[in-house]
């Protein structure tokens, strides 16, 4: 099924005789492996609405990302959480569309400071499956108006309906960047330096620690950019450099080695615990979001066994064998099968990814 | 604005419901005398009034547990109660209902520097989170205007934004987990220290649900460093539409101002009367303020100061002292109160695209004349978030209704231009009437499906939110 228009996608959602397996630019492959025929989102796309001077942009679920990315850039502004390009990790090619993006929450090193995806979602256009076209949210970025739907359909995998349009908060692209980097620090002396950086009054945008360096950001006006990264190197050590914050978001580093790849979301403090569990298996580590988010190429066994105590949650992004995302306790369980039966009563959209 | 009709079946058993109440909390925490309970009959949307029937005040979740499963067993409504200063009526008691207020709820369990996050139980007060962490020179962000007395439950209740969520964002984007007590006394932990949801985002939902979900009674909070400083600068117009185009054009420049306030004369002029802000005399007030280093400061006002000069403004004062900054913030936070010395009034919080203020407070303008009330403008013009507040008298027939439905006509126009009913006050009793205008009946019966599933008896604060005709046979049931 290829629609290209809402009313389409109601129409294929609504006749459609069994499962479906809703298919963006197929980039990120997150989540268990669905059965079912495929429902291509790609045939809805465009740009709907773009007002820079409101910070808002409303595009249609299958516009590729990179075009989104494109009329930001060029009235100098971007999508404010950062999306990372999953290409390289899972060896995909094609575009990854905006609609996959908000489906899996994806955000990367900025979500520390500006918000995940699910934070530059104002709002979303659906279908059911029932093939009920429905909305919540609107384009403006304060709403109250009714239950929160925007947040509960990102992430959410395509389980509980299909995008149709999503409505986002954008911000101005900053005029300077500057990346702090300490190199040579244990990650336990890594998590410490982060924390003293986000703990700071200078508005980090980005701490990770990767191959022995530790990276700090900070994004603004030139003047405060050049003022907060020489405060930093006081404060931190280390020195003002040149980096590509692709390689923390893209997870680049783990991209052309195998194993499987699994990501962690823990209080920061926790970070180094959990990394060296995961190092003394022989897994290789990699801390975002000032040490709160671990990545972890491993070359097999159960990783998500090594946080026990440890609050947070444990995804397999690459690999099998173990459950992809973090076992619920029953009452959460119970609750989110509850609102699978209210969005999608036929139990056919997506069956299983989650 | 109807109120749905008690249920006399359950009046009728109060004696056994505040017994059965009174074995589990402590006899001062169940309040029945009828006097005492009118206390609680309204919250700030003050035209309304209901005592309920029974008022609890636990002091810990599993008092809240005790009270919420036996209230599910007796099919009695709960109405959550924070600090009871909700604008559009979400802590409005019926006289069916147990009021379960968290006020008791008030410690701090545990702050966290390194990781930046504080964990409250929901009855504390939000300014009183920011004053557990200022030692350190850490803040909560949201900064609702009613922020000394309200609850943090009810700001998660309402996902309550404030003056300065232009940079740092409203509830939600600061709320990093929550306890939970749904309807049948089941406790859950959803969220903490660490980032986003494991599975759905359960956290987003229960934010902005208005007590309709479960009853919050912990919270864990990210907080945030001090900025070095801050200072506002104030930008007087002639005309609400050039001071729109001078919003619009500060957005776009690529520097983003904390707070972007925007007062009209009538606000102005009362609450320069109200506490001698040192405000100018104009038509549009702008008040931008940026944060940073002494250095930062500068350079961000500097595009900001030649942005508002291409717009030729009456008046263009920098802040000089933390005094002057202080009096130009007391000005905009009394606003509300100011206004209050000269008449009742009924506030509005629709919000608009920026690009349409111009617009709709010409036309905001027009309906004043047409209704023969009048209105004063004052709202956080960064977000498009608008309060117009329409002055009317109490004591007067028929002018409340005749307030209340310029206000839904105003309401309407906010719809119509993309905007919403409501940007930080939630619908309460207020807007449920006019949810209409903006969703489809099948947008809301999905979001009444949502609450099915939490709440299969529709006890927790039922009759909000949604019109009450179509929430009729699931309160009955």
């Amino acid at each position: 099924m290829n629609p290209t228009s809402e009313t389409e996608l109601a129409e294929a959602i609504a006749s459609a005789k069994g499962p479906l397996r809703i298919v963006g630019g197929d980039t990120r492959k997150i989540g268990n492996p669905v059965e079912g025929e495929a429902l291509h989102t790609s045939g809805l796309s465009g740009i709907t609405l773009y007002e820079p001077g409101a910070l808002t942009l409303v595009a249609q679920a299958g516009t590729p990302l990179a075009e989104i990315e494109a009329a930001l850039a060029s009235e100098n502004q971007r999508l404010p959480f950062e999306p990372n390009d999953m290409r390289a990790l899972f060896g995909t090619k094609g575009q990854s569309t905006i609609g996959g993006v908000v489906a899996t929450n994806a955000s990367g090193p900025r979500r520390i400071q500006a918000g995940a995806c699910r934070d530059s979602v104002i709002g979303v256009r659906f279908v059911d499956g029932q093939g009920q076209i429905l909305k919540n949210g609107g384009r403006v970025m304060k709403n109250v108006t009714g239950y929160d739907l925007v947040k509960l359909m990102t992430g959410s995998h395509g389980t509980l309906g299909v995008l149709s349009e999503i409505s986002f908060k954008v911000l101005p692209a900053p005029e300077a960047t500057a990346t702090v980097m300490i190199d040579g620090q244990s990650d336990e002396e890594a998590v410490a330096t982060m924390s003293d950086a986000l703990g700071s009054p200078f508005d980090v945008n980005g701490a990770a620690h990767v191959a022995g360096q530790t990276v700090i950001r900070v994004e603004g006006l030139a003047g405060s950019v050049k003022y907060r990264a020489a405060e930093l190197v006081k404060k931190l050590g280390g020195e003002v450099v040149d980096f590509d914050w692709t390689t923390v978001r893209d997870v680049l580093p783990f991209a052309n080695q195998t194993g499987d790849v699994w990501r962690f979301s823990v209080k920061p403090s926790d970070g180094p615990k959990l990394g060296a569990a995961l190092r003394e298996t022989g897994a290789e580590v990699i801390y975002d979001w000032g040490g709160g988010l671990v990545w972890a190429l491993s070359t097999g066994g159960d990783m998500r066994g090594l946080m026990g105590d440890i609050a947070g949650h444990a995804t397999l992004i690459r690999g099998t064998g173990y459950p992809v995302f973090h076992p619920e306790s029953t009452g959460i369980r119970l609750l989110n099968e509850g609102l699978r039966m209210k969005f999608d009563p036929r139990n056919i959209l997506n069956v299983g990814r989650m | 604005m109807d109120l749905p009709e008690p249920n006399f079946e359950i009046i009728a058993r109060k004696p056994q419901i505040v017994a059965r109440l009174q074995t589990v909390l402590t006899h001062d925490a169940v309040i029945y005398d009828e006097h005492e309970v009118k206390a609680y009959e309204c919250d700030g949307l003050s035209a309304y009034r209901c005592p309920p029937m029974i008022v609890v005040l636990p002091s810990s979740t599993e008092e809240v547990v005790a009270v919420l499963k036996i209230c599910h067993a007796e099919g009695v409504p709960v109405v959550p109660r924070g600090s009871g200063t909700s604008l559009s009526g979400g802590a409005l008691p019926t006289a069916d209902s147990v009021v379960l207020g968290v006020s008791k709820l008030n410690k701090v369990l545990e702050t966290n520097y390194d990781d930046r996050y504080i964990r409250v139980q929901a009855g504390r007060t939000n300014l009183s989170v920011t004053g557990a962490v200022e030692a350190h020179d850490f803040f909560y962000a949201p900064d609702p205007s009613s922020q000394l007395a309200c609850a943090i439950a009810g700001n998660i209740a309402m996902n309550s934004g404030g003056a300065h969520c232009l940079k740092y964002g409203v509830t939600t984007n600061n709320l990093l987990g929550v306890k939970m007590v749904t309807m049948e006394g089941e406790v859950l932990d959803i969220g903490g220290a660490h980032l986003d949801a494991a599975g759905y985002d359960l956290l987003g939902l229960i934010c902005g649900s208005e007590g309709q979900l479960g009853v919050v009674t912990e919270a864990t909070l990210r907080i945030l460093h001090k900025p070095e400083g801050a200072r506002p600068v104030l930008i007087g117009y002639d005309s609400n539409e050039v001071a729109g185009a001078c919003v619009s054009d500060i957005i776009k420049a690529g520097v983003l101002p904390v707070a972007i306030e925007f007062m009209d004369r009538p606000v102005i002029r009362a609450a320069e009367k109200f506490v001698n802000a040192g405000y100018p005399d104009v038509e549009a007030l702008l008040i931008v303020e940026v944060e940073g280093s002494a250095s930062e400061i500068d350079e961000q006002l500097a595009l900001i100061c030649a942005i508002a000069k291409r717009h030729n403004p009456v008046e263009l004062r920098e802040s000089q002292s933390e005094e002057e900054s202080a009096t130009i913030w007391k000005g905009r936070k009394a606003a509300f109160g100011a206004m209050g010395q000269i008449s009742d009034y009924m506030c509005l919080d629709g919000t608009i695209p920026v690009s349409q203020l111009p617009f709709v407070l010409g036309r905001i303008a027009e309906m004043s004349e047409e209704y023969g009330l009048a209105v004063g403008n004052v709202f956080h013009a960064g977000d498009g978030n608008m309060h117009p507040l329409i002055l009317y008298d109490a004591n007067k027939e028929g002018d409340l209704e005749l307030c209340e439905k310029m206000g839904a006509e105003i309401l309407k126009l906010c719809v119509e231009v993309g905007g919403c009913l409501t940007g930080e006050h939630g619908v309460g009793i207020e807007k449920r009437d006019l949810m209409g205008t903006q969703y489809t009946d099948a947008d809301i019966e999905i979001q009444l499906g949502v609450k099915d599933v939490f709440d299969p008896k529709w006890l927790l604060n039922p009759a909000k939110v949604f019109p009450l005709t179509l929430t009729e046979s699931r309160r009955a049931s």
